[in-house]
């Protein structure tokens, strides 16, 4: 117990300096604007891969309905800050709020279904959000909601990141968290060991959905307008991208797996035709030699050559 | 117009589309059968199936019957060809990271589609006259009743394969257990490369046949279509054939009721509606059998 | 289980790179020869064939101006960027092309949502942008007040949705109207509101609105609908792809009556799709004839170049070529705030499709052209000049 939360002294540390070189280059206009968006951009594909991670990832339920989720707290957040001057936070909090007892709704009956069944089933629940929200002239529609404040900062996203990472962590390390790892290995087995297993999952699904919903708020302030088309089921096929590239079950993997695949998409931006090529053929060779992801289940505290830093046996399973 | 003939008439535009979507679904739940893999590339192949039969009618100048031969090998083949490139050596990977492939080989055609043959969309020349049998003011196109029958006949036909072959045999057998049936001496990789093969030629009859309907090709062509035969092939429980057919006409048929008598902005919603609804009830699609899981 | 000395290897190579490409961006001075135009459209994603279109069009306009010598002997290079067919990542795009390229100005992106969201960037950082085919009147005013630094080089629905209205109600005679809308674009659901609007003071009644999707392959279900209402025209303000389709479906389930639509329809493929016999009885308006005189020079240079006719989005790419070249000249720097003055000032230049002059708010005065689909051939019914 000494030992993990003195680790997680030293990853808060290693976060602020980290976090303060990023902001020098950004205030000196080191990093140009561009840059400075795909920063915010990166951080907020973090917090949906590392959500998405631990539905997908350590409770082992297969979801496709991440880009619902995100919508919900993208609109209800910009509802709130354009349409009633509700302040920043607690409109991103209501967005949060949302998504996930919408997640829980949705997670109480669907949960059932198990493997490409539930797949199958998030994703359509993911569409039907969707076009719900496209027939709400209220919202604007399919033209898309305008005139969105930019309230979002990179240090909003930064710090938010760093919440939903360490509360996703530290759910994982819980006994809650080992619950939601039992139901991953087998299901049969972690309900004859007494885990009420429909309980865990739709806990996992209801967090998962509504930090989806929370980095929802920060996407939608970060551009002028946002419209239903930003939360298709190719948009959720992304995130899922994120998360196997980086390896399911790792948190550092939902890290790498943001920055790699928003890194690759932005610095391709100059080659646009063959962007989407390139990008294919990269998805399939990381397939190829690392099936199960850059980081598979290991976590950057637990390797080689950072483990004198951060002393072994610090996370279990990780 | 009477109710009862509007009725009518939704059932029968719901019907001609829902054999679309069975098309498709049928190489969907072959090929998910036998490897288990939602195969998203499914409906890129269909599209690819699209305009080799495009080309070989505008620069080949085959007749319809000619293309469609030609599409059906060439896109058969190239099932086989990306079955064995990207798929086979993962065949011991996790199942996820073959799906996240089989996105990776979705974009890859399709943008390698769109540096080829542009994004624009193409057309068709007109193949057939309108044949259209109209009757107390219903109307039903030959087109329609052609590609209704074509399905009909490739149901029967596959059913047929599947169940009375050899290789039907084998491919059921690796289907329900590849490890055992290579004992019995089935040479899996082979059956499951027909099956890429098959699935692939199905796609390709659907893609030119929707080509010469609808008249419109475009390398997206295939995402929608895609995603909506796998709609299909799960309501009907994923894995069997007349499921397949028999969730691509329900399909149809409630998007054509929610288009003419709601809204069809409520179309695709009220699909995966269905879906939703059906699997909460039989949690393996309407054929499929409930199996118990045993520890 | 894990082999950290290839991922060593890995990550610093991937830090190299990302180094590397991050401090390229911010070098990036421009030449003093050349003067850099962003083009930031729609490459990749749904709607990939009407900025790729549009993309022709201002090539073709900007090769001309460069083969002739350029501009003062500057050279126009023009930086292209995807947005992927989205309002977020046009955004992005936008920025990439400001602040790592460091255009003076930008052309695109085609969809309207994705304008408006860009519109926002390019205020912040003083550079003007020209929206091809963006026709909301949304795009260069905003509650009243005009972005200073957002144009346009078409017509705005407004204006098309009266002038059609107004063809319906008095040239066909039509009593009895059905709408049928593309609901996912704003382009199609503001002409259709205009439309009822006009047809209805013009005396008409609207019996029925449905409304599809982009993308859609069936229209069976709702023109069965429209059908039973039985209405003497229907107005279909929707893009070419679709319309050929609907077209074809509705005369193939027996709707005889005249079809109507706008700007969108201006493309070859509408006659490929729907075949000429279906296309019968349909009337669309548009910027230009291509049988007008003036127009000729646009329409073989563009043959020439890509084999093809040109749509209206080639059309309007060209267009807004022709008026960005218009002002660098009169601008006679690279300067984004003094082409932005320049292009407030365009009066009476000639492009492609006509001649047109901005007005207050950004948008440019210009003829419209109402055109008959008749036996596989266009046929202008009617030319309406600007008031």
């Amino acid at each position: 117990m000494n030992l993990l939360r003195k680790n997680d002294l030293k990853m808060l540390v290693f976060s602020l300096v980290l976090f303060g070189v990023l902001q020098v280059l950004i205030s000196e206009r080191i990093l140009s604007s561009f840059w400075q968006l795909n920063l915010v951009i990166i951080g907020i594909n973090i917090m949906l891969a590392a959500s998405l991670n631990l539905i997908n990832g350590y409770t082992g339920q297969f979801s496709l309905g991440h880009a619902g989720f995100m919508a919900v707290g993208a609109y209800v957040g910009v509802v709130l800050t354009t349409n009633f001057g509700v302040a920043f936070p607690v409109a991103l909090v209501a967005g949060a709020i949302a998504a996930g007892f919408l997640g829980f709704l949705i997670g109480l009956p669907t949960l059932r279904l198990r493997g490409d069944y539930l797949a199958i089933a998030t994703l359509g629940m993911g569409e039907i959000i969707r076009i719900v929200i496209m027939n709400i002239q209220y919202v604007g529609g399919a033209a898309g909601f305008k005139g969105i404040p930019h309230h979002t900062t990179f240090a909003w996203v930064f710090f938010l990141m760093l919440f939903t990472l360490f509360f996703i962590k530290n759910f994982v390390n819980s006994a809650h968290g080992r619950a939601c790892l039992a139901i991953r290995e087998n299901e049969i087995a972690a309900e004859s060991m007494g885990v009420n297993t429909t309980r865990y999952k739709v806990m996992a699904f209801t967090i998962g959905a509504a930090f989806a919903g929370l980095a929802g708020g920060l996407f939608a302030h970060s551009f002028y307008l946002i419209t239903p088309a930003s939360f298709t089921f190719m948009q959720t096929f992304n995130y899922l991208i994120m998360v196997v590239m980086g390896g399911l079950g790792s948190i550092t993997g939902s890290i790498a797996g943001a920055f790699v695949v928003t890194f690759i998409s932005a610095a391709l931006a100059s080659w646009p035709e063959f962007r989407m090529i390139i990008y294919a053929v990269a998805l399939i060779l990381l397939m190829f030699y690392r099936p199960q992801g850059l980081f598979g289940y290991m976590e950057l505290t637990n390797m080689g050559f950072l483990r004198k830093i951060f002393k072994k046996g610090d996370e279990g399973n990780a | 117009m009477e109710l009862l003939q509007q009725v009518v008439q939704q059932l029968i535009n719901g019907i001609s589309l829902g054999s679309i979507y069975a098309l498709i679904a049928l190489g969907y739940t072959m090929i998910y059968g036998i490897i288990k893999l939602i195969n998203f590339a499914h409906g890129d192949i269909y599209m690819v199936g699209a305009y080799i039969g495009f080309f070989a009618i505008t620069q080949g100048g085959f007749s319809v019957v000619g293309a469609l031969l030609i599409s059906l090998v060439t896109t058969g083949l190239l099932g086989m060809l990306i079955e064995r490139i990207a798929y086979k050596p993962l065949r011991r990977a996790p199942r996820i990271s073959v799906l996240i492939t089989a996105i990776g080989v979705s974009f890859f055609i399709e943008y390698t589609s769109m540096y080829f043959v542009s994004p624009t969309p193409r057309t068709f020349p007109q193949m057939f006259g309108d044949v259209a049998v109209s009757f107390a003011g219903i109307v039903i196109n030959g087109q329609q009743m052609l590609i209704l029958g074509i399905t009909a006949v490739l149901m029967v036909l596959l059913t047929y394969i599947v169940q009375k072959t050899k290789t039907g045999k084998a491919m059921r057998a690796a289907s329900f257990d590849t490890e055992t049936a290579e004992l019995m001496g089935i040479n899996s990789d082979r059956i499951i490369s027909i099956t890429f093969g098959i699935g692939s030629a199905l796609a390709a009859v659907a893609g030119v046949l929707v080509g010469i309907y609808y008249n419109s090709i475009d390398p997206l062509m295939g995402i929608m279509p895609g995603l909506k035969a796998f709609v299909a092939a799960v309501l009907g429980g994923i894995g069997i054939l007349p499921g397949a057919v028999v969730g691509g006409l329900i399909l149809g048929v409630v998007e054509a009721l929610v288009s003419g008598f709601f809204s069809s902005t409520f179309r695709d919603a009220a699909a995966f509606a269905i879906l939703i609804l059906v699997l909460l009830v039989r949690p393996s699609g309407l054929f499929g059998k409930n199996t118990k899981e045993k520890v | 289980m894990f082999n950290s000395k290839k991922l060593r290897l890995g990550l610093a190579l991937l830090g190299t790179a990302l180094i590397s490409s991050v401090l390229a961006g911010c070098g990036g001075q421009a030449d003093s020869n050349t003067i850099k135009v962003g083009a930031n459209f729609e490459m990749t994603g749904n709607v990939a064939n009407y900025g790729s279109a549009t993309l022709d069009g201002l090539k073709l306009a900007i090769d001309e101006v460069n083969d002739a010598g350029g501009i003062d002997g500057k050279k126009i290079e023009i930086v292209t960027a995807d947005n992927k067919s989205e309002a977020s990542e046009a955004v992005n795009a936008a920025t990439k092309l400001i602040s790592d390229d460091k255009v003076s100005v930008i052309v695109g992106p085609a969809v309207t949502a994705n304008v408006i969201a860009e519109s926002q960037v390019a205020t912040d950082n003083k550079i003007p942008i020209i929206a091809p085919d963006a026709t909301s009147p949304d795009v260069t005013v905003e509650n009243g007040q005009v972005k200073p630094f957002v144009f346009r080089s078409c017509f705005i629905d407004p204006q098309q949705g009266t002038v059609m209205a107004k063809f319906a109600a008095e040239n066909l005679k039509a009593k009895t109207a059905v709408i049928y809308v593309d609901n996912s674009t704003d382009y199609s659901k503001s002409l259709g509101k205009v439309f009822k609007e006009k047809f209805e003071a013009a005396g008409g009644k609207v019996l029925a609105e449905e409304a599809f999707l982009a993308k859609d392959q069936d229209f069976k279900a709702t023109l069965t609908n429209l059908k039973a209402a039985n209405a003497d025209v229907i107005f279909v303000p929707a893009y070419y792809e679709e319309v050929g389709k609907i077209v074809k479906q509705a005369r193939e389930l027996g709707i005889t009556a005249p079809i109507l639509g706008t700007d969108g329809w201006d493309d070859p493929k509408v006659a490929d799709i729907a075949g000429a016999d279906a296309l019968n009885n349909t009337y669309f308006s548009t910027h230009y004839s291509d049988k007008d005189e003036s127009v000729k020079p646009f329409v073989e240079a563009f043959k020439a170049k890509y084999g093809h006719m040109p749509n209206v989005f080639a059309a309007l790419g060209y267009d807004a070529g022709k008026i960005l070249v218009d002002a660098i000249k009169r601008a006679g720097s690279a300067d984004p705030e003094k082409i932005q003055k320049a292009l407030e000032e365009t009066k009476d230049l000639k492009v492609g499709t006509g001649t047109i002059t901005m007005d207050k708010d950004h948008n440019p005065i210009k003829q419209a052209v109402i055109l008959e689909n008749k036996n596989g051939d266009r046929v202008m019914v009617a030319k309406i000049m600007p008031e």
